[in-house]
């Protein structure tokens, strides 16, 4: 069977903070792809670089050498505008707190990243954003506002907004890091759900070695170097 | 609907507190400015009204005879150069001058006028009074004397004459009476009164006897003559313009009214001065409620900015939706404002009347003056919101998602 395609590709990524004497290393060449459909798991303790890498990888920052491609295209030749549409199309984010926005309803959540591509909102984005409610199980709560829905309904909201602009991969940073476990297990159920039936590509970023035994290849990262880059037989 | 314009109502809506705080200061300050525009504007209107009623806009007259030292001998110098006491003079060809000036664009009227000095008498009583013979028609197109005629009527032919109020008390003369007027010469001619005016002013009002241009011409003797032109301008402030217009293209002497009352124009102007020095203090007052509330609100939205970047949100999109908001905390503002402003002014007008029920204050409530209003509350707001704007632009998506 052919490899599935590229989704996101980093090539010899690195990352310093400060300068002189105060330079951090925190990547010190990455280099791994995801590809279209995988489910995978970026582990490593505390103050091992998970953050800014996915950071580099969602595009919201640039490496201090090294080249990220999405979908083969070199996000380096990109200006800032362009990245940030770029990201948006590409890329759903879904962080620990939900980070819904507190004035607007799920529904309007979800459709935030369509208008703000398009630069206006209009029926075919609320049809679409109650569609991918209906996916996360929240139909009822399409006019509740973000401050009205419980943590785990708040998350699937988010999981729902990441999803909005189709992208290639979701990038997840410790999606259930702020839910009790039956609720965590129900999150990431649904991820696993949404990546079996949409196709899209996960890269969930987790301490928590439970959830990591459940993704399909689990990426180590220490000291800012990939150690560990291995296929994974998730439980079932 | 816009993006934008979405998100940013939807901030002003959901920050009650702080959208009624920012929009309470705007209104506030547009309800000044409102307030003291149209105050100080209709003061200055009636003042120069009250000035003009009974004043030609420009008064065109024979150029002023200058004095020069006669042929000396050598070694010799003048210990003065004095000129000579001059008689009434005449405008040369004053009728071509009148017609020229007429038509001269901003010009409404122009009048001839002949006019000197003499003695109103009736019976014993005398008093000394200014004789000045008009054309009555085209008189009270310059100086608006109709509405001013307290008894009577303005009517000027034959012997009729037409006297002040004060002067009519003082000699005891009500309409139909008559009244006889001598220079110092020994020429003169006894006059029917037609009609008494009230021109607002008092010594006008006890000095000035109109009677028709060629009685005075004879009384004054000035055959045929014209002393001055008078004239009324469209707009009161080009008079001077127009003034030093007529003086070159006819050589002959024009002063305004402005110049006429310089006083009353640096005191104009320096009141308008302080009112803009004021009003300018309270936009920039505005500018800074606004900037302050909106970079409060950038700061509390720090996060939801980063979410809205990560999420495909350019920072010129971010930035507009600030922008949005000072320009709609402005525009409703302003609208508040002139009602506020509006009523103020009104109540204020209200306060203190005349015996003739004219307000004290007047107050000039124009369109002119809410289009501006509006134009500056939007400006200002649109301006202040810039730098929270900007600074929101400027967030760093990664570390206000992490951080705060």
């Amino acid at each position: 069977m052919a490899e599935a395609s590229p989704v996101l590709e980093l090539r010899g990524v690195t990352k310093d903070f400060g300068a002189g004497e105060a330079r951090a290393k925190v990547l010190q060449g990455v280099d791994f792809t995801l590809r279209r459909g995988e489910f995978a798991a970026l582990v490593g303790p505390s103050g091992s670089g998970k953050s800014t890498l996915l950071n580099i990888m969602g595009l919201l920052d640039r490496p201090t050498t090294g080249r990220v491609l999405v979908c083969g295209e070199d996000t380096a030749k990109l200006g800032d505008e362009a990245l940030t549409r770029y990201r948006g199309r590409a890329i759903g984010f879904v962080f620990q707190f939900h980070h819904l926005l507190p004035e607007f309803t799920a529904l309007e959540n979800v459709m935030l990243p369509m208008a703000a591509d398009r630069g206006r909102l209009d029926d075919s984005m609320r049809e679409c954003g109650a569609v991918l409610l209906d996916l996360v199980g929240l139909r009822p709560k399409l006019h509740a506002r973000a401050t009205e829905l419980s943590g785990g309904q708040a998350q699937r909201v988010a999981i729902a907004r990441s999803l909005a602009m189709n992208p290639r991969v979701v990038l997840a940073d410790e999606p259930t890091g702020n839910l009790d476990t039956q609720t965590s297990d129900e999150v990431f159920a649904m991820l696993r759900d949404v990546n079996r039936r949409q196709g899209v590509t996960f890269l969930v970023v987790t301490h928590d070695s439970r959830l990591a035994a459940r993704c399909d290849r689990i990426i180590d990262l220490v000291d800012g170097r990939v150690v560990s880059d291995r296929p994974n037989r998730p439980l079932p | 609907m816009p993006f934008e314009w979405f998100v940013a109502m939807r901030y002003l809506r959901e920050g009650r507190a702080q959208t009624a705080l920012v929009l309470g200061g705007t209104t506030m300050g547009v309800a000044v400015l409102v307030f003291l525009t149209a105050l100080i504007s209709g003061l200055q209107r009636s003042l120069v009204a009250q000035t003009l009623s009974s004043q030609a806009h420009i008064l065109v007259k024979a150029p002023e005879r200058v004095a020069r030292p006669l042929a000396l001998e050598a070694g010799l110098a003048a210990d003065r150069v004095q000129r000579t006491p001059d008689r009434i003079r005449s405008v040369e060809q004053w009728q071509q001058v009148l017609e020229a000036v007429a038509r001269m664009p901003g010009v409404v009227a122009a009048t001839p006028t002949a006019a000197g000095s003499a003695f109103a008498s009736r019976g014993e009583a005398s008093k000394p009074v200014a004789v000045r013979g008009v054309d009555d028609e085209t008189f009270a197109r310059v100086i608006e004397i109709g509405p001013k005629i307290r008894a009577g009527r303005f009517r000027l032919d034959g012997t009729s004459a037409v006297i002040g109020s004060v002067l009519a008390d003082d000699l005891g003369i009500a309409v139909g009476d008559k009244l006889r007027l001598a220079t110092p010469e020994g020429r003169g001619d006894t006059f029917v009164v037609e009609g008494i005016f009230d021109l607002g002013n008092r010594d006008v009002n006890q000095r000035w006897v109109l009677v028709p241009l060629r009685s005075a011409q004879a009384i004054l003797d000035l055959p045929g003559g014209a002393t001055t032109i008078e004239v009324r301008v469209a707009d009161v402030f080009a008079a001077e313009r127009i003034a030093r217009q007529i003086e070159r293209d006819h050589g002959l002497g024009a002063d305004s009214w402005m110049k006429l009352n310089e006083q009353l124009l640096v005191a104009l102007r320096s009141q308008s001065a302080s009112s803009y020095l004021i009003q300018a203090l309270v936009v920039v007052a505005v500018a800074l409620g606004i900037a302050s509330v909106l970079g409060v609100s950038v700061i509390q939205k720090s996060r939801e900015i980063g979410i809205l970047r990560a999420t495909g949100t350019s920072t010129r999109r971010i930035q507009r939706i600030f922008l949005l908001e000072g320009a709609v905390v402005g525009a409703a503002g302003s609208v508040f404002g002139g009602l506020v402003g509006t009523s103020f002014a009104v109540a204020f007008a209200n306060l203190a009347k005349s015996p003739t029920g004219e307000p004290v204050f007047p107050v000039d409530l124009t369109p002119g003056l809410f289009l501006a209003a509006f134009a500056i509350a939007i400006a200002t707001g649109t301006l202040a919101a810039w730098f929270p704007a900007s600074r929101a632009a400027r967030l760093d998506p990664a570390e206000v998602i992490r951080y705060g």
